[in-house]
């Protein structure tokens, strides 16, 4: 019987982190790359939980993981809102062609 | 009258004809009577000169009166040493008598034209010009120094360029006027060369200090040689001036100036001038250099005598006669007479200008008919005209009772001392001949004008005697051919005035070993009584000069009285037919007709030569020069097409692939620079990979 260990939530977390960064990296759509960005957090989550239940850190490690959902709900309701307007303006959320800025 | 007030009086005569110049040029623009101010002021002038004449002789005889002035003082100069330039006046005998002759000759010819230039359109102008032309001479006679006699030289050189060019709508005048005025120049040439040697030789100007200097055995370059050679180079500019041999062409062409200034230029203004500039540097004439003078003399005396033989142009015989006269007095110089060269200079220039102006006047009523052969029988029609051109025709020709009879003989006589001395015949030779040659021409011109009968019918008919304007200068002149107004004796000078008080031979400067061997200065023998000795050199010479004095008398009037004999038998009593005669003898009479060739052997030669070279230097400028400036623009056009192939090439080359080098590397990291955040998140990524990898603590 195999106890799960700190390593397999690292394993997780790794490819939570890895399939998050992919999708900020290769998706067009805005709301996908949030929902990577959010991947990345969750990741970091489940490190940060995994770090405090196997480590000697009390909770800081717990208190750090609902910090981040907080800050995560947060960043989502902002860019949400962003997202929103700048569709409002391009008609797209297309990040590659959201590129007035380099005019 | 003192000295000073002589020379007070000199510079007044002088000057008197300039200001004459300057009032007549600038007042005959506006008034028609300014001529009359150039004629009053020529005769005060000539009367003045008769007081200088006058109270030189009286009082001065024995002395020279010479006042100087410092013109340019150019302090010391280095190397060379101190250098003042001093013009001065020299009164001697010679200088007043000369200066008495060209005033009475200018102011008759002045007097002459009143009338012989009437309604011309520049009537004024031709009298200021003569006013020049006789400040010029004065200038010249009056001079104390060499470098003062070139200034007034290079004077009467532009006087008679203006006077002969004076129609100068005529081309053959102002060609004539070109022609005189540079075959003077090349006499200058020669003349100015030997000026520069005088004065940086002895570092003055002054005849007197020259001489002096001479005398006291200072010769240029320390040598009798260019003694010699500084003698005959002042000599160029006599050969040029007083137009001898091989310079004499232009004479003859200056016929195209009005009468009267052929008179003036023939008799006192110009020609006489280098006569009287060799008489002025006579001291220092080296005994070979006096030859070369003589011989320059003799063949100037001869060609012209026989180019006067066939001439027709009245004006032109005479003007042969002219260089040919002027030819004896060089002669005479050169063989040591010199007292009797002077004096023929004076005699020779009242009977000429007497000549000058009878022709004048025959012109003048034959309305502008120059050819003799057109004339003829005008003796009936111009008796004044025709006596008065008759004694200066006898005075010419050397015919007893004349003046010139006395200086002919004198020159001749000399000519045969030299001969009796040195064993030379050549000078008598032509002389004698010369003689004969003058007498034939002068009647063949005197029976052809006014003997025989009238060739041109309508122009015959129109003659008139001249005016009294004309007429008396005519009759002054001729008188003053009379033997009267010189000596006492008609048939021997040396007792005269001129001779025995007046002028007499200098002392010569050069040093012995360079003299004729007969000029060499003995004591006086006391055995001679003739006042011969005055004039002469050495008593063997004052011998000689005695012993050859009778027979040349008797051979020069009885060869004059041959070629009298020979002109009537050809022209008045028509014995001997002159065309047969020229038929026989062609190529002589082609010779003499075509006036030796001169004309087109200085044309072909010096003309052409310079013609020649110039088409060489042209030539010579088309293919070196500008093959040379177009050669070096060709090279500086290939250089620059290399330079400009190494801009391009090489330094643009650099420059560009500098910026290709930029833009390839800007190409190459403008790949990174995509402005996604999503590239930009992968980069970050993937070097968080590299650095995690290097710095694993593994």
């Amino acid at each position: 019987m195999v106890t799960v260990g700190l390593y397999h939530f690292l394993f997780v977390s790794t490819i939570l982190f890895s399939l998050g960064i992919f999708a900020v990296v290769t998706r067009k759509n805005a709301i996908m790359v949030l929902m990577g960005i959010e991947l990345i957090l969750n990741s970091a989550n489940i490190n940060f939980v995994a770090f405090a239940r196997y480590g000697n850190f009390g909770f800081q490690g717990q208190l750090m993981a609902l910090f981040v959902i907080v800050l995560a709900a947060a960043e989502a309701a902002i860019a949400l809102a962003i997202v929103l307007n700048i569709y409002k303006v391009f008609s797209s959320v297309n990040v590659d062609e959201i590129d007035r800025l380099k005019e | 009258m003192s000295q000073e007030a002589l020379i007070n009086l000199s510079v007044i005569i002088l000057f008197l004809p300039l200001l004459g110049f300057v009032l007549t040029l600038f007042a005959g623009m506006k008034f028609k009577w300014a001529y009359l101010i150039e004629n009053a002021i020529i005769v005060i002038g000539f009367l003045l000169s008769v007081v200088l004449l006058y109270n030189k002789l009286s009082y001065y005889v024995e002395t020279n009166i010479t006042a100087e002035f410092s013109w340019i003082n150019f302090g010391v100069i280095p190397f060379f040493g101190e250098i003042v330039v001093k013009l001065g006046i020299m009164l001697d005998n010679v200088a007043v008598i000369m200066i008495f002759t060209v005033f009475l000759i200018s102011m008759v010819v002045h007097l002459f034209s009143i009338d012989y230039m009437k309604g011309d359109k520049r009537y004024n102008r031709y009298f200021a010009y003569l006013g020049i032309f006789t400040f010029s001479m004065s200038g010249i006679v009056f001079t104390h120094n060499v470098l003062m006699m070139y200034i007034f030289w290079e004077l009467v050189g532009l006087s008679s360029y203006l006077l002969i060019g004076f129609w100068f709508e005529k081309k053959s005048a102002s060609d004539a006027a070109k022609k005189a005025f540079i075959v003077n120049r090349i006499g200058d040439l020669g003349m100015f060369a030997g000026i520069l040697i005088l004065f940086t030789t002895y570092r003055t100007f002054s005849f007197q200090g020259i001489f002096d200097a001479v005398a006291a055995g200072h010769l240029p370059f320390n040598s009798e040689f260019w003694l010699t050679v500084t003698g005959l180079l002042l000599f160029c500019g006599a050969i040029g001036k007083s137009a001898q041999f091989p310079l004499h062409v232009w004479l003859p062409d200056a016929m195209e100036g009005p009468t009267p200034v052929s008179a003036l230029i023939h008799a006192a203004t110009m020609v006489a001038a280098g006569v009287y500039f060799v008489v002025r540097i006579f001291p220092i004439l080296s005994g070979d250099a006096l030859l070369v003078i003589a011989i320059i003399g003799a063949i100037s005396a001869f060609i012209p005598a026989t180019i006067a033989l066939t001439q027709n142009d009245i004006k032109r015989v005479l003007a042969y006669s002219t260089v040919s006269q002027l030819g004896y007095m060089i002669m005479a110089l050169g063989v040591g007479a010199y007292v009797f060269a002077f004096f023929h200079l004076i005699t020779h220039a009242f009977f000429k200008a007497c000549l000058f102006l009878g022709s004048g006047s025959v012109i003048h009523s034959m309305h502008h008919e120059q050819d003799i052969q057109n004339m003829g029988g005008l003796r009936k029609k111009m008796p004044i005209t025709y006596i008065t051109f008759l004694v200066a025709s006898l005075a010419l020709s050397g015919i007893p009772f004349t003046s010139g009879f006395l200086s002919k003989d004198g020159i001749l006589a000399g000519t045969l001392a030299f001969t009796s001395l040195t064993g030379n015949w050549f000078f008598p030779l032509i002389g004698f001949s010369v003689a004969l040659l003058t007498a034939f021409y002068m009647f063949r011109l005197i029976i052809l004008t006014f003997h025989g009968n009238p060739k041109n019918k309508e122009k015959y008919d129109h003659a008139h005697e001249s005016p009294f304007l004309m007429i008396m200068p005519l009759v002054l002149l001729s008188g003053l051919s009379i033997f009267l107004w010189y000596t006492p004796n008609p048939f021997n000078a040396d007792s005269g005035w001129v001779l025995s008080k007046w002028v007499k031979a200098p002392a010569i400067s050069v040093p012995e070993s360079a003299r004729y061997s007969f000029m060499v200065e003995e004591p006086k023998d006391e055995s001679i009584i003739n006042q011969v000795e005055e004039v002469t050199f050495s008593n063997e010479y004052t011998h000689a000069m005695h012993s050859v004095h009778v027979p040349t008398m008797i051979l020069s009037a009885l060869l004059a009285g041959l070629g009298i004999l020979f002109a009537f038998m050809f022209y008045q009593w028509k014995k001997i037919d002159p065309d047969k005669l020229a038929a026989k003898v062609k190529p002589l009479y082609n010779l003499s007709y075509n006036k030796w060739y001169f004309d087109e052997f200085y044309n072909t030669v010096f003309v052409g030569g310079v013609l020649a070279f110039s088409n060489f230097l042209r030539w010579f400028d088309n293919t070196i020069i500008d093959g040379i400036v177009n050669g070096s623009a060709s090279v500086t056009r290939g250089i620059s097409r290399l330079s400009r192939k190494f801009d391009d090439g090489v330094v643009d080359g650099l420059v560009n692939s500098t910026a290709y080098f930029s833009g390839f590397v800007g190409l190459l990291f403008r790949k990174f620079q995509t402005g996604k955040v999503q590239t930009y998140i992968v980069l970050v990524i993937f070097s968080l990979l590299i650095l995690l990898f290097l710095f694993k603590s593994f």
